[in-house]
């Protein structure tokens, strides 16, 4: 296989994953505490002398620290948002040094659900605590500790990663400067969280679930976990995008009056869920389902957003999709007026893109050049 | 929307006029922001903390570029999200002429803003009467450049046609300036005026 150098060269290249062991113990909003735990991550480009380029890209449901650039031995493996970032790209690697993390409670290296807790010797299975927002946000605040990172240029995500961009903002208002904030929603609506309760329980009802503990039972409940991402998956995209990639198309001539695939919608679905199945732990996809239900800001404050915004210092750009319908615009738009309450730097736009919910992640020329001018400014102001 | 795409700073003399009416470290409110010059000059000359509102995609990518705040959002949906008195100063500059819902606008204007500035192309000017009563044809100029038929602007107006509609909506005019190239005009201004300035709040 050619090197990805030669292919894309606008690439990070090359990158290794790093790992970091944290030993003061980690009290999460439950009240549960990880007495140790370990953070696995990659840093693409340079920081800069004072320390004041860096930042850190949040990912998603599904995602981890791999943001961008390809691994040696594994030259297929891209980072899930290598479009977005790398030498020239919107977030250019040669200005800023960019840091992404797979958070606790993930399945990627960080400690989680299926790493070993010393205490036991067996792996935390149902054992491991439900983590937050919130939560990841104070790991990811000790990483750039070890960094030597004070303060971030910006902290960066789509989904659920830009509900982190957002925590920062609040939890640690002087350590962030630019928030930005893609395909968001301040909370989840109740039709979000029945989502997620039917991807949840699409495991925990699968018998090889094992109330959690199935790593000691040499199984995992790869049906629950292929069906939660085949729901998932139709959430992402949009009826359009699905109709137009899909249609009615067969996978043969004719229907076959059978129940197994006819059309090439259900046959996609089904590959989704088995390749996700085959890599995804089910107790992190119960986890960070979780973490997505429990966010909720303005909770605190009365359920006032604005109240929830009221000591965040940084500036925002708030971007969104016209056809995505899991956080759609409207949701974006209670965040800006939130923003625009406490008299926040805000810009926000509505990117009219066809895909759904999935469009942060592709490479779509307005929404890009617009991430980009947002970064130019930022490397401006440094 | 039209106006600010029509140019640099310079050729913009409604600028000075607004900035001139726009307290010093207020909130200001931009609707059809364009490129976000005004933002960034009120910024510059007034320390006014800004917020453009455009809905095209090349506008709001320029705000971003210049440094602006700009919220894409589509005018013609008024202005229901921002809440009233929440700004001290709402500004439609070169505008007001190209929307649909005129009089809404204006209205969700002056709810939302202690005040507010308009700015808008004379129509009511001699040499553009007379392209149209004496040549028969659509008047071009100017602040009016177009043709009948690719014009952005919906409803073209005079300075009385403004003052009349103020006086019917119950909108106080607090000061207006009213320019032909640059210069101020004082004497007949419906005739030899091409942009007009206004201040304007809501009578109590």
């Amino acid at each position: 296989m050619a090197p990805r150098d030669t292919a894309e060269p606008r690439s990070v290249g090359a990158v290794k994953p790093q790992t970091l062991h944290f030993s003061e113990p980690l009290k999460f909003k439950s009240g549960a505490v990880l007495d140790q735990y370990d953070l696995v991550y990659e840093t693409y480009g340079s920081l800069n002398a004072a320390k004041s380029n860096a930042v850190l890209v949040c990912h998603a449901l599904n995602a981890a620290h791999h943001v961008a650039g390809y691994y040696a031995d594994a030259p297929d493996n891209v980072g899930w948002w290598d479009n977005m970032i790398g030498p020239g790209k919107p977030l250019d690697t040669e200005k800023f040094f960019v840091v992404g993390v797979n958070n606790v409670g993930g399945c990627f290296g960080s400690t989680g659900p299926k790493s070993t807790n010393s205490a036991t010797g067996r792996p935390y299975g149902s054992s491991f605590p439900v983590v937050t927002v919130e939560d990841w946000v104070n790991a990811q605040a000790r990483l750039a500790d070890r960094l030597g990172i004070e303060s971030f240029a910006a902290v960066m995500g789509g989904s659920l990663g830009a509900m982190q961009a957002l925590q920062w903002t609040i939890s640690y208002p002087d350590r962030i400067r630019n928030s930005v904030v893609v395909a968001a929603a301040p909370k989840l609506s109740a039709q979000n969280i029945a989502f997620n309760e039917v991807a949840r329980q699409a495991i925990t009802t699968d018998p090889d679930f094992h109330g959690g503990d199935y790593y000691g039972h040499g199984v995992v409940p790869r049906r629950g976990l292929r069906l939660a991402r085949m729901i998932g998956h139709i959430t992402y995209l949009s009826d359009d995008a699905m109709m137009e990639k899909f249609g009615r198309a067969l996978r043969s001539d004719s229907i076959k009056f059978h129940f197994d695939v006819d059309f090439e919608i259900e046959s996609y679905l089904r590959y989704q869920g088995d390749k996700f199945s085959e890599y995804f732990d089910a107790n992190t996809y119960l986890l960070i389902t979780r973490a997505l239900d429990y966010f909720d800001p303005a909770a605190a404050h009365g359920d006032d957003l604005s109240k929830a915004f009221a000591t965040a210092k940084a500036r925002f750009l708030v971007v969104s999709f016209t056809s995505d319908w899991r956080f759609a615009p409207p949701r974006s738009r209670e965040i800006v007026k939130a923003l625009l309450d406490n008299r926040r730097d805000v810009s926000y736009a509505e990117i009219d893109a066809p895909h759904g919910h999935d469009a942060f992640l592709l490479d779509d020329a307005r929404y890009h050049a617009l991430v980009r001018a947002y970064f130019g400014g930022v490397f401006a102001s440094l | 929307m039209t106006g600010h795409e029509q140019g640099a700073l310079s050729e913009r003399s409604d600028f000075q006029a607004i900035a001139a009416w726009v307290k010093p470290d207020s909130t200001v409110l931009d609707l059809g922001c364009g490129d976000g010059v005004l933002l960034r000059y009120l910024r510059q000359t007034r320390n006014a903390r800004g917020y453009g509102i455009d809905i095209d995609d090349a506008n709001v990518l320029a705000c971003v570029k210049n440094g602006v705040n700009v919220i894409q959002s589509d005018l013609e949906r008024g202005l229901a999200g921002f809440d009233a008195g929440s700004f001290d100063c709402v500004i439609l500059s070169q505008t007001l002429q190209a929307v649909r819902r005129t009089e809404e606008i204006v209205l969700d204007m002056l709810r939302v803003g202690r005040e507010a500035i308009v700015s808008f192309p004379n129509f009511g000017r001699w040499d553009l009467r007379l392209q149209l009563a004496l040549g028969g044809r659509m008047p071009v100029s100017r602040e009016l450049p177009y043709q009948w038929y690719n014009t952005p602007n919906v409803h073209l107006f005079t300075i009385a046609d403004f003052e009349s509609f103020c006086a019917g909506h119950g909108i106080r005019v607090l000061e207006r300036i009213i320019l032909h190239h640059g210069r101020r005009v004082t004497t007949l201004v419906n005739i030899f005026g091409s942009l007009a300035v206004y201040r304007i709040q809501k009578s109590r």
